[in-house]
């Protein structure tokens, strides 16, 4: 089993956090994990994008070229990938932020308003987390105690205030 | 099995200097080598250790080559351009037989270049990057973990040698985040008579020799020292290798992305292999030439426009073609390419 994922958005939706909570899953199930992000100008206020691969094996190349998994959090990045996505894998996006119907039909395709339900159930900032929650609802076999013991591990010590927040978005975003 | 803790590659060279004693870091601002000197600079008040931010990369060298001649384990890192300033204080560093840490996570060159990931400071690293007849040590980790092991493993290499080891590595390893296990095990300590410190009869660090004659038997004893690394010290990987045709040569982040492009071409039939060499000088010429004897190829995978693959030609005597595949600029190779080159060396060599 291999999964590449591509997390893409705005610097600011939290892109790198979703990413390493995904890196964080895969060490909680035990399998070899790589995060990279984009870096350099884009963490200066324009776009973010971090890609994660998860693995039986040993991992070769942590460049996601063509994801298996692609998590859009804004128009540009659903514009550039929608195509690189690979046949058969799944693209999961902001509908509240992205109202252009996806054009692949070789792909699954799940358009999860995150934004608006972030903001109509106090989850303002953590509409990531919930698309995050639709990509562990297309990984397999992910239970309840892997996801909260990444998110442990996850959420810096300081802002462990905010894990009952993340975890309801993570349950919006599977349900 | 210890706990396994997920970060970055430039925070686990860090981690890895700590943990081998190392408690004097002089640094520089540069992308991608940041997170480097942002983790020693929270973690070496911590370990009540020294981090001092030098007004330029000259000067941080610098303070390496004062604190190195005081004895202590001591490093500085940097990216492609820093490094090219650092030249000078290398050389300084060999002539005086110092044993020093120096870091460089590559980004595309030549001049300011980019900040992508890179690998065009080959020759700068193996080749001596400053002044006068001397060689590094040049460790080139291609994972976090390695990033961790090699470099923990770099401060006795330097001490036992009393040389200069780089880690040459690069922007995709700088940043990406793999889980790493901290272990160690124990360090050695070695004793350093020629160090000056307070309290102790005078001692001299000092590369000026004057007189030819002196100046000449220096060199000739650390050519004598460079050949005992260069029999001792020679460390590669092999993946697929024993049976292999055709040989993929490819350190740091280009070994992994050959290591996928391997996979495809045995799933194809093809014998390939991957020969990854981790001490980029000395040159693991022995491991080259045994595959030789069985290869019918060699390909060097690079990020530059051809470097190691003159020392794969050289290790192998021009026995086999070897060609180059390559992507420059701060743009790594993807794995199509890299089979492309195997099926093409297969058809001409097969």
């Amino acid at each position: 089993m291999e999964k590449r994922i591509l997390i893409a958005g705005f610097g600011g939706q939290g892109v790198l956090f979703f990413g390493k909570y995904l890196a964080h899953i895969g060490m909680e199930k035990d399998l070899h994990v790589s995060w990279l992000p984009s870096y350099g100008p884009e963490m200066r206020g324009g776009t973010a994008q971090c890609g994660v691969v998860l693995s039986d094996a040993p991992i070769g190349s942590p460049l996601v070229v063509e994801p298996d998994i692609l998590a859009a959090l804004n128009l540009p990045s659903f514009l550039a990938f929608e195509s690189k996505v690979k046949a058969g894998g799944t693209m999961i996006y902001d509908s509240t932020l992205i109202s252009q119907a996806p054009s692949r039909e070789d792909i699954t395709v799940r358009g999860i308003p995150a934004t608006r339900l972030a903001e109509d159930n106090g989850l303002k900032g953590l509409a990531g987390m919930i698309l995050a929650g639709a990509v562990l609802s297309a990984l397999p076999d992910i239970d309840q105690n892997v996801i909260a013991a990444a998110m442990r591990d996850n959420i810096p010590e300081r802002k462990m205030d905010m894990f009952d927040a993340n975890m309801k978005a993570i349950e919006m975003g599977m349900a | 099995m210890s706990e396994k803790i997920l970060i970055k590659g430039n925070e686990a060279l860090a981690e890895a200097a700590i943990a081998a004693g190392c408690r004097h870091f002089f640094g520089y601002p540069i992308t991608p080598q940041n997170e480097l000197a942002a983790h020693m600079s929270r973690r070496m008040p911590q370990m009540e250790g020294v981090y001092l931010q030098a007004e330029s990369e000259i000067s941080a060298v610098n303070m390496v080559y004062g604190a190195s001649a005081a004895g202590v384990r001591c490093m500085t890192s940097s990216s492609s351009p820093g490094i090219s300033l650092k030249a000078e204080g290398l050389s300084y560093l060999a002539g005086c037989d110092l044993p020093a840490v120096v870091v460089n996570v590559q980004r595309g060159g030549p001049g300011l270049g980019g900040i992508q990931p890179s690998q065009a400071d080959y020759f700068q690293a193996t080749k001596g990057c400053g002044h006068g007849d001397y060689r590094m040590i040049v460790l080139a980790p291609n994972s976090v973990q390695e990033m961790y092991d090699h470099t923990y493993a770099s401060f006795a290499l330097a001490d036992k040698y009393r040389m200069t080891v780089m880690i040459l590595t690069d922007g995709l390893l700088g940043q990406m985040m793999e889980p790493v296990e901290v272990a160690g095990g124990e360090q050695t300590v070695f004793d350093k008579p020629w160090a000056v410190a307070q309290g102790k009869d005078k001692q001299v660090v000092n590369s000026l020799f004057l007189k030819p004659d002196a100046l000449e038997k220096s060199n000739l004893d650390r050519f004598a020292k460079y050949r005992r690394v260069e029999d001792d010290e020679q460390r590669y990987e092999g993946y697929q290798l024993d049976d292999a045709d055709i040989v993929v040569a490819a350190y740091g982040a280009s070994s992994r992305i050959a290591r996928n492009a391997i996979d495809e071409a045995r799933s194809r039939g093809i014998k390939a292999g991957l020969l990854r060499p981790i001490t980029l000088w000395p040159f693991p010429k022995t491991a080259f030439a045994k595959a030789a004897e069985r290869a019918r190829a060699f390909i060097s995978v690079e990020m530059s426009m051809g470097q190691m693959i003159e020392d794969v030609e050289l290790a192998i005597r021009c026995s086999r073609p070897v060609t180059l595949c390559n992507r420059v600029g701060g743009v790594a190779p993807d794995p199509k390419m890299i089979l492309d080159a195997i099926l093409e060396a297969k058809e001409k060599a097969i």
